[in-house]
């Protein structure tokens, strides 16, 4: 046996007078000794995606300002960015724009735009990590079924009154509480006597949220309250309607941003398990362990989502495939770009919802699905001309 | 090192291999062969973690694999699937900077060692120029070359790899193995060509129906009373200074003509 060999050291050659690998015709090995430059193009890279990610801040920043000044009343962006400055900051001190102006900008549609900004990143970022995880691109962040469960909860409290004893917080309360049964039940059948799998978690998630959306319908349909019907499918195509300064839009924001900052920290190990769980094992991320926390922590996020203003469609489905197309696939650059591109989208889509029909809303969830469904077709076109 | 004790892994209730012994020298290449479905892969997952044996045990460097983490695991033996990760627009230069992965800590941030241990594996693999190619629009060579770089990036002792000859030209498939052999590492390979096993293993183990048929020397396993009985079919062997080669033969048919 020979000597005891080094870990294989990456300076050695292979050891050949044919050279193998080095001198087949088609790819020359260029010898290569000074490190500069940039071999792998990653530098070059690195900075048309910083571009492309403070781009997409600054258009988030100025999509805010403007859908903060439109509506029945308009404000022009400089008095709304006064407005906030004036709150968050103390200046400019002097107001110069009337106290209905005030009340419109900071007290009627600021929290409402952050809403939207807040909940548009949260789905767009949930999707993401959805779609490595079952390595499906048709995946989105309701394929847990945790949207059928909040609107079996919503449901419950606007038709017979669950919760009531909770005011203002019953509605978003009992969607979140039954959000949160529904993804147990999930990870419980998901689990089963084995290791969760993707196809596992999706045959779940999907049966489950055809369960909890029959209960759902069997409600609306048993109490024959139309009025309170149609309240319920206001609710389920989702509206931000109910923003207002207070704890419920601090916690969409604080769960949002936590949620993304997670799987911004998880990025390589998204990476892999998109690539197959072979590949996760080998590069030491156990699978199954990863898929449950990854479970845990996207229905956490979406339970508090859908809550606070229904089961908004396509913005999770959709927006990681645009972000794809602008920064790849590493999730390290992924997950801010589907944030910001979320938050975008989903404050011009209120903006439309709120302005179209006015005096009287669309539920968001038709916007979206009115955007995001000719993307998908468009989408469906391309994969079919790439593959 | 690695080594196996008593393996007995199974998939439900059939058992796939029935209280295999493997020993994989440092520094030296190990080809695990045998028929369809005789357990290689089943054995090389096993090696690595990725199946929890039923009994026995797996040892790395005299641990117990049991007792170490996936990222311990991943820190001193890289693994090469047969995932190739077509399905993601992944880039080349990202999808071998993944097998820097198990050496981050904390947040994990992409360093120049990182960047420095990738363009040498590429090199090495004469993949250099496939960098900033998408992993998806190369031909399956490249592909299995992309593979290889990130198990060398990965800068571990111990090398596992599950055919990596696959989809391979006959050209490229000797070209892998010349590099695998002049790598140093301790390399676990499963093959299913035995000329190609016969040139480049030093040591071979060959599997049948779960258990252990023959081990040793690549060129005592592979002997046509051996071959004969695992393959069910006629083996003749001429040695000349390339090493043993095999042919084979159908017994009962004439040799085609």
């Amino acid at each position: 046996m020979s000597a005891p060999a080094p870990a294989h050291d990456l300076s050695l050659d292979v050891p050949s007078a044919a050279g193998p690998l080095g001198d087949h015709p088609a790819r020359p090995v260029p010898r290569r000794r000074s490190r500069g430059g940039d071999p792998l193009g990653l530098r070059a890279r690195q900075r048309r995606h910083a571009l492309v990610l403070w781009g997409l801040a600054v258009l988030l920043l100025l999509s805010a300002l403007v859908a903060a000044g439109l509506g029945a009343v308009a404000v022009p962006p400089a008095t709304t960015a006064a407005v906030v400055g004036h709150q968050l900051l103390g200046w400019p001190v002097e107001p110069t724009w009337s106290v209905q102006e005030q009340a419109v900008v900071w007290d009627v549609r600021a929290p409402r735009v952050l809403l939207a900004a807040a909940v548009g990143a949260g789905l767009a970022v949930c999707g993401t990590a959805l779609q490595a995880m079952v390595r499906n691109v048709l995946a989105d962040p309701y394929v847990l079924g945790v949207n059928s469960g909040a609107s079996l909860g919503a449901a419950a409290a606007i038709l017979l009154g669950a919760l009531a004893g909770a005011g203002q917080l019953a509605l978003p309360a009992a969607a979140f509480a039954g959000a949160l049964g529904a993804s147990v039940l999930v990870l419980v059948v998901a689990r089963g006597s084995g290791v969760v799998t993707s196809l596992r978690l999706l045959l779940a998630g999907v049966g489950v949220g055809y369960a909890l959306s029959a209960a759902t319908s069997f409600l609306v349909f048993a109490s024959g309250s139309a009025e309170g019907a149609r309240s319920v499918m206001f609710w389920l195509l989702g509206s931000l309607a109910l923003a207002g300064w207070g704890l419920p839009l601090a916690v969409v924001l604080v769960v949002s941003a936590l949620t993304a900052a997670v799987l911004l920290l998880l990025g390589p190990r998204l990476d892999a398990l998109a690539i197959g769980d072979e590949t996760a094992q080998a590069l030491g991320v156990v699978p199954a362990v990863l898929r449950v926390q990854l479970v845990v922590l996207v229905s956490l996020c979406v339970g508090v989502l859908v809550a606070s203003s229904g089961s908004i469609g396509f913005v999770g489905l959709v927006v990681p495939h645009l972000a794809r197309r602008l920064v790849g696939a590493a999730h390290r650059r992924l997950v801010p770009a589907s944030a910001l591109l979320g938050a975008v989208l989903l404050i011009w889509s209120d903006l439309a919802a709120r302005t179209v029909l006015a005096p009287q809303e669309l539920p968001i969830g038709i916007v979206t699905a009115l955007v995001g469904a000719p993307f998908l077709l468009h989408l469906v076109r391309r994969h079919h001309a790439t593959t | 090192m690695i080594s196996a004790r008593d393996l007995h892994v199974g998939y439900g209730a059939d058992p796939v291999l029935r209280g295999v012994d493997l020993h994989a020298a440092d520094g030296r290449v190990l080809g695990l062969l045998g028929p369809n479905g005789s357990g290689k892969t089943t054995l090389l997952r096993a090696l690595y973690g990725a199946l929890v044996p039923d009994r026995g045990s797996v040892r790395v460097d005299g641990e117990d694999l049991s007792a170490l983490s996936a990222r311990q695991v991943a820190r001193r033996m890289a693994v090469v699937v047969q995932e190739h990760g077509d399905h993601v627009p992944m880039l080349v230069a990202d999808a071998v900077l993944l097998g820097r992965t198990p050496h981050h800590r904390g947040l994990g941030g992409r360093t120049e060692a990182d960047v420095e241990a990738v363009t040498e594996a590429l090199e090495r693999v004469g993949a250099l120029h496939l960098a900033g190619r998408r992993v998806g629009d190369l031909s399956g060579g490249e592909r299995q070359r992309v593979l290889i770089a990130r198990a060398l990036a990965q800068a571990t002792p111990h090398l596992l790899l599950d055919e990596p000859t696959n989809h391979l030209d006959v050209r490229y498939q000797h070209e892998l193995l010349h590099l695998l052999r002049g790598l140093g590492a301790t390399v676990v390979v499963v093959l299913h060509d035995l000329a190609l096993a016969a040139r480049y293993c030093d040591d071979a183990l060959l599997l049948h129906q779960g258990r252990v048929a023959a081990v040793g020397g690549a060129s005592d396993v592979l002997v046509p009373e051996v071959l004969e009985d695992v393959y069910r079919m006629r083996v003749r062997r001429a040695d000349d200074e390339h090493g043993p080669h095999l042919t084979f033969s159908l017994p009962g048919l004439a040799s085609p003509p």
